[in-house]
């Protein structure tokens, strides 16, 4: 397959950046879209060109590394879909593919495709966890846990925190990602002790780094890897708006 | 104050807009009754709540509260906007949306638009400072006059498309908004939405349309 690639380059966070223009032929269908971004950095580099920088970790979709949007779309146009898992033969001999970093006020640019997506820890220090004393791991069946319960908790677990949700939004929402956060923990009788102040928390804490409003756009489900449903900020709205009603301030 | 709390109160001050069109589309409908009846029912939108309330009294409560939720409405859709605005400080080169519907898409520019067919429309058959033969007293006879005026019924005709538009995004939003979810009404938000939209919109537009052809003269 021969390909024409548009890549956003940027030397640093407020450098000015450009698409770039790079043809690439030899693309077997068999490639990972990551692979063959790694071909285009060898043959930059052999031509003695910076390759381009892009984050990756584990190459099988469960890290939420791999962030960039392929033509306008995070991950890609393969619906639940990471980048890494996102292969050649989906797109055809010929193509213009456009590369962009996610584009957000709170993500800002490290380099190239690569963006700092601190702003998702600060919300889960702000709240997402439980607090226990640790020590040896409890019996497991010592709280029963209805298994629909567990299962629902589990599909918003399953939250990579790859940030395509925030990438995706018209808004620059990271509504799905910390919704996703509060739900698996608030469903759980784990999470109650600290359901309130978590929801309160954590929301504020995604307010000021400066993310956007939910306008139901329903952009960030259909993006998502792991077909996180947009379910999971009505419970979010749910839960605040209670915490709130209740005069529960954050943590 | 949170985005959530924002939209919460978009979501109030909405629905509290949508109960009135309901009951401003109902009493429209009257016009197929006849000019008696309709006359009618515009004096007794006036006299309700007499004696207990002075004339017109209960007119202006719920004239006041409709234009508090409007204002809460399009405060609460501005702040937002510029919430959004500042998330995104500098935007993509290429974008696809994926199942980002029209409707929803355009909810700022369709709701602004309403709120200046508003006006309008008060200035047109309310105050009836901008219609060409008005009639105080006799809203029946304005508002026949009134849409005889091919361009006015259009504007009327593309305005309640633009609301029915409106609906069918912000009905079904505003249970995501105040958290009223549950797979087993899930569903029924969308009908609901669908449904409403569809009857408002078709119901305001059947009134312009049947002077229009004279069903209703
Ligand atoms: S590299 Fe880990 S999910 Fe793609």
């Amino acid at each position: 397959m021969k390909l024409t690639l548009k890549v956003w380059r940027q030397e640093t966070k407020d450098a000015p950046g450009a698409l770039q223009t790079y043809e690439v032929d030899d693309i077997s269908p068999d490639y990972s879209f990551l692979e063959m971004l790694d071909m285009l950095n060898e043959r930059l580099e052999e031509q003695g060109q910076r390759p381009v920088a892009f984050d990756h970790d584990c190459r099988e979709g469960v890290c939420g590394a791999c962030s960039m949007m392929v033509d306008g779309q995070a991950h890609g146009p393969q619906a639940r879909t990471t980048t890494c898992q996102l292969h050649m033969r989906e797109f055809t001999d010929g193509d213009t593919i456009v590369i962009e970093p996610w584009r957000a006020t709170a993500f800002s640019i490290v380099q190239d495709l690569m963006v700092d997506r601190s702003a998702f820890d600060r919300i889960i220090q702000a709240g997402g966890f439980i607090s226990v004393n640790t020590g040896s791991a409890p019996e497991a069946n010592l709280m029963p846990i209805p298994k629909d319960v567990a299962d629902d908790a589990f599909d918003a677990a399953t939250c990579i925190g790859c940030g395509a949700c925030v990438a995706q939004c018209p808004n620059g929402a990271a509504q799905l990602f910390t919704a996703a956060k509060i739900g698996h923990l608030s469903l759980l009788p784990q999470g109650q002790a600290e359901r309130d102040t978590r929801a309160v928390s954590m929301v504020e804490q995604m307010e000021s780094e400066l993310f956007g409003s939910c306008s139901n756009f329903r952009e960030c489900e259909a993006v998502c890897p792991k077909a996180i449903s947009i379910d999971w900020i009505a419970r979010m709205n749910r839960d605040y708006l209670r915490a709130k009603l209740k005069g529960v301030t954050r943590r | 104050m949170s985005s959530i709390v924002k939209k919460a109160i978009m979501a109030v001050s909405g629905f509290m807009l949508f109960g009135w069109i309901i009951g401003h589309m109902t009493g429209n409908l009257k016009v197929f009754q006849g000019a008696e009846k309709f006359n009618a029912y515009a004096e007794f939108l006036r006299e309700m709540g007499a004696p207990l309330f002075p004339e017109s009294g209960v007119l202006w409560l719920v004239r006041g509260t409709l234009t508090l939720a409007l204002v809460l409405h399009v405060w609460s859709a501005t702040s937002l906007t510029l919430i959004n605005r500042r998330a995104r400080d500098k935007d993509y080169e290429t974008r696809k949306g994926v199942q980002l519907d029209y409707a929803a898409r355009t909810m700022r520019w369709s709701g602004y638009l309403i709120a200046f067919y508003i006006v309008y429309h008060l200035m047109h058959l309310t105050w009836g400072n901008v219609h060409h033969n008005f009639v105080a007293g006799n809203p029946y006879a304005n508002l026949v006059s009134g849409f005889q005026v091919v361009p006015i019924a259009l504007v009327y005709i593309a305005a309640n498309l633009l609301l029915g538009m409106h609906l069918y995004h912000g009905l079904w939003s505003m249970f995501q908004s105040l958290g009223l979810n549950h797979p087993s009404y899930n569903l029924w938000r969308r009908y609901f939405a669908v449904t409403f939209a569809v009857v408002v919109s078709l119901g305001f537009i059947s009134v312009p349309v049947a002077v229009l052809t004279g069903l209703v003269s």
